[in-house]
């Protein structure tokens, strides 16, 4: 990939919260001269004015959740040189991806009065399941100097230095004690990318997941244990099923959840 | 003049769309066209653990997240029976005080003041008034700071739970705050200042206000919902007095009272009803800002977001002042199966939140009503009281001040959609 000197920007809103392009707005200190750097070119959530396409850089945030998405984010890809999928939405489906595992009509009827008014898919995707991503950033929301760095990275015309180990090493660096081990909390964060901070250990809970698996995720030694120590019934389960639900990884590992936790009900 | 069309709100939350009709100088329709896609958040939440609902629906606005875990925790707390210590109560408030000041700093700078000063966005701002921007992004981030420093992170904090916190916020980097939050609350001052010199459009509406009140307090958590109009009512009765409807012709859920009337929640509502509830020093504001309350002006809550800001700031500094992690964190809870209701004040307005619980504590039904549900009907009345004004505007501006109308409102779509029985429909 190259980039021009001042590339234009596009930033893109599919099914999400707003939550990770407020994370760029949350860029107090940064964000004017991040404007500075680039050109944006379109952001409606900043900005009315326009600039037709195509454009350098695309950021979409969301996932792909109705058939107009689909025909949009191939509009989008054709649009942008370099595409970038932005939060977990745009990367597993996000929270709404829960649909995926069940009956999406049923959701409809349980929610709304008229649901032949909807016009929905039954699945809600990731952006590359349709097109072809060259960035992926995670997060639930995203950690807003990650989105600093691909920008950046992309200036310098190098590969964005992104952590590649897991949440647990970001506990270790805290000095946060294991929540897992400590009080048997249950936790993700050996199998879950590191990027947040690992702030739910610091704050006394166990990670669910949201910066998604991390490559290497060894879930046929974590989950077992997960298991062992429920609270409730299915709680590894519903653990997994949740902001990153629809991830391979995690969506595996649940199924292995529930496997192993009707095994013990049987018991 | 032309039919007024845009099919794509700038610098609101979510996505919507605008269209009057207009034919021989007649306006023929009005319509607010949502085209976010619904994202069944009252289908999932189904057979959840009720903990796990607090971190879920925050996931429905990445502008409000705390709106949404403090209704929901509330509601869940009434459900099973929980009352929370005073000292996670004020932890609360502060937390709201927090995405009040970030929620209403982006308001005010980012998403309106472009419309009052002519520009199209505040980095467009930056360029001719670069200190007025840099102020208010510092103004956001101490809101983000105090966030961070209870819940980990801003956007989705982690510490809030059913029953409280997962665990005390440390002192030190909270009371670190108080320096950048004294400068605020004077930044908040000024911004009232500033706020009431700037041109706002003429436009006067009969509104029905409708508002969490509290005898106490400035009414964001707890109270009871009051309207203008003297109605009183409980927390519990809401779904009994405000009544959404399916409309024919809309694409969008109209709610009202129980006696018809479309409503107006939000910042206006907030001043108009709890305005003695504010702090003197925002009370003081509130005098400089030379608004005559009732306030019937929808541009005008710029001016009332940032006497809020104001109120919030100050609130936020007593707060820190004297916080002092005591006892446990969060109350015990005994799961039993139950019904509980829970409203809190988003900075955008009601959010009313309930919910069915079993005896293993999952969820069996959720309905949540957002404040922009709530407010989309009267969005478009204010509209098709405002069209005739615009009729002799040349085309853009006539634009620009129906597009200013609906941003006035600062409309969270993506929370109003997951919940409207609308049609979803793209704006051709």
């Amino acid at each position: 990939m190259s980039v021009i000197k001042k590339p234009s920007v596009a930033v893109y809103k599919f099914s999400s919260c707003d939550g990770c392009q407020l994370a760029i707005l949350n860029l107090e200190d940064e964000l004017l001269d991040l404007a500075g750097a680039v050109d944006i070119a379109y952001f409606l959530e900043a900005t009315r004015a326009v600039k037709p396409g195509p454009y350098d850089i695309g950021i979409v945030e969301g996932s792909v959740t109705t058939p107009h998405e689909i025909k949009r984010i191939n509009d989008v890809r054709n649009d942008c040189g370099i595409l970038i999928a932005l939060g977990t939405c745009a990367t597993a489906g996000g929270i709404q991806s829960l649909r995926n595992f069940t009956n999406a009509e049923e959701y409809a009827r349980n929610v709304y009065a008229h649901p032949e008014y909807l016009d929905y898919l039954n699945t809600s995707s990731p952006i590359s399941e349709y097109v072809q991503v060259d960035l992926e950033i995670w997060g639930c929301p995203v950690n807003k100097y990650m989105v600093v760095e691909a920008v950046v990275a992309l200036l310098q015309q190098r590969k964005p230095y992104f952590p590649q180990y897991s949440v647990c090493m970001e506990c270790k660096r805290n000095g946060t004690v294991c929540v897992l081990i400590a009080h048997g909390s249950p936790c993700l964060g050996p199998i879950v990318q590191a990027g947040c901070g690992a702030i739910c250990p610091a704050n006394g809970r166990g990670c669910y997941g949201c910066f998604g698996p991390i490559s290497y995720a060894n879930t046929g030694s974590l989950v077992p244990k997960l298991v062992e120590l429920e609270r409730f019934p299915q709680e590894t389960a519903l653990l997994l099923r949740n902001f990153s639900g629809y991830a391979p990884a995690f969506n595996k590992a649940a199924e292995m959840a529930l496997d192993l936790a009707a095994r013990k009900e049987a018991k | 003049m032309n039919n007024i069309e845009v099919p794509a709100l700038a610098r609101v939350e979510g996505e919507g769309g605008l269209y009057i009709g207009i034919k021989n100088g007649k306006i023929t329709e009005v319509r607010l066209d949502i085209y976010e896609p619904p994202r069944f958040f009252e289908g999932f939440l189904r057979d959840r653990y009720f903990q796990e609902v607090p971190d879920i629906t925050a996931r429905i606005c990445g502008i409000c997240p705390v709106a949404y875990q403090m209704s929901s925790a509330y509601a869940l707390e009434s459900a099973l029976n929980v009352t929370v210590s005073p000292p996670v109560r004020a932890l609360r408030r502060l937390m709201y005080c927090a995405e009040y000041i970030e929620s209403h700093a982006l308001h005010i700078y980012l998403l309106q003041a472009p419309d009052l000063l002519g520009k199209e966005s505040a980095l467009e701002l930056a360029a001719i008034a670069p200190d007025v921007v840099k102020d208010a992004l510092r103004m956001k981030k101490i809101g983000n700071e105090v966030l961070k420093a209870i819940g980990g992170r801003s956007v989705h904090p982690v510490n809030v739970c059913v029953g409280g916190f997962y665990r005390w916020p440390d002192v030190t980097p909270l009371k670190e705050l108080l320096p950048e939050l004294e400068w605020g609350l004077e930044a908040a001052r000024e911004t009232v200042r500033w706020s009431k010199t700037l041109p706002y459009p003429d436009l006067e509406v009969d509104y029905e206000f409708v508002a969490l009140h509290h005898a106490d307090e400035y009414g964001v958590i707890e109270g009871e919902v009051l309207s203008s109009n003297g109605r009183k009512t409980p927390i519990s009765e809401f779904e009994k007095s405000y009544i959404e409807d399916h409309i024919r012709h809309s694409n969008a859920l109209h709610s009202h009272t129980v006696d018809g009337n479309p409503y107006l929640v939000g910042p206006i509502s907030r001043l108009n009803l709890n305005h003695e509830q504010l702090l003197p020093v925002a009370r003081e504001a509130l005098i400089e800002s030379g608004l005559v309350l009732p306030l019937r002006n929808p541009y005008k809550s710029l001016i009332a977001r940032a006497v809020e800001m104001v109120h919030f700031y100050a609130e936020a500094i007593q707060l820190i002042q004297a916080y002092q992690p005591e006892g446990p964190a969060h109350a015990e809870i005994t799961i039993q199966a139950g019904e509980g209701w829970g409203a809190t004040e988003a900075p955008r307005g009601l959010l009313y939140h309930r919910y069915v619980v079993d005896n293993a504590g999952r969820i069996r039904q959720a309905r949540i009503v957002p404040p922009t549900a709530q407010n989309l009907p009267r969005i478009e009345a204010d509209l098709v009281k405002l069209a005739p004004k615009i009729l002799s505007m040349e085309h853009a501006a006539a634009t620009l001040t129906a597009e200013h109308l609906v941003r006035s409102y600062d409309p969270c779509i993506s929370c109003a959609t997951h919940f409207l029985k609308l049609k979803v429909e793209e704006v051709k």
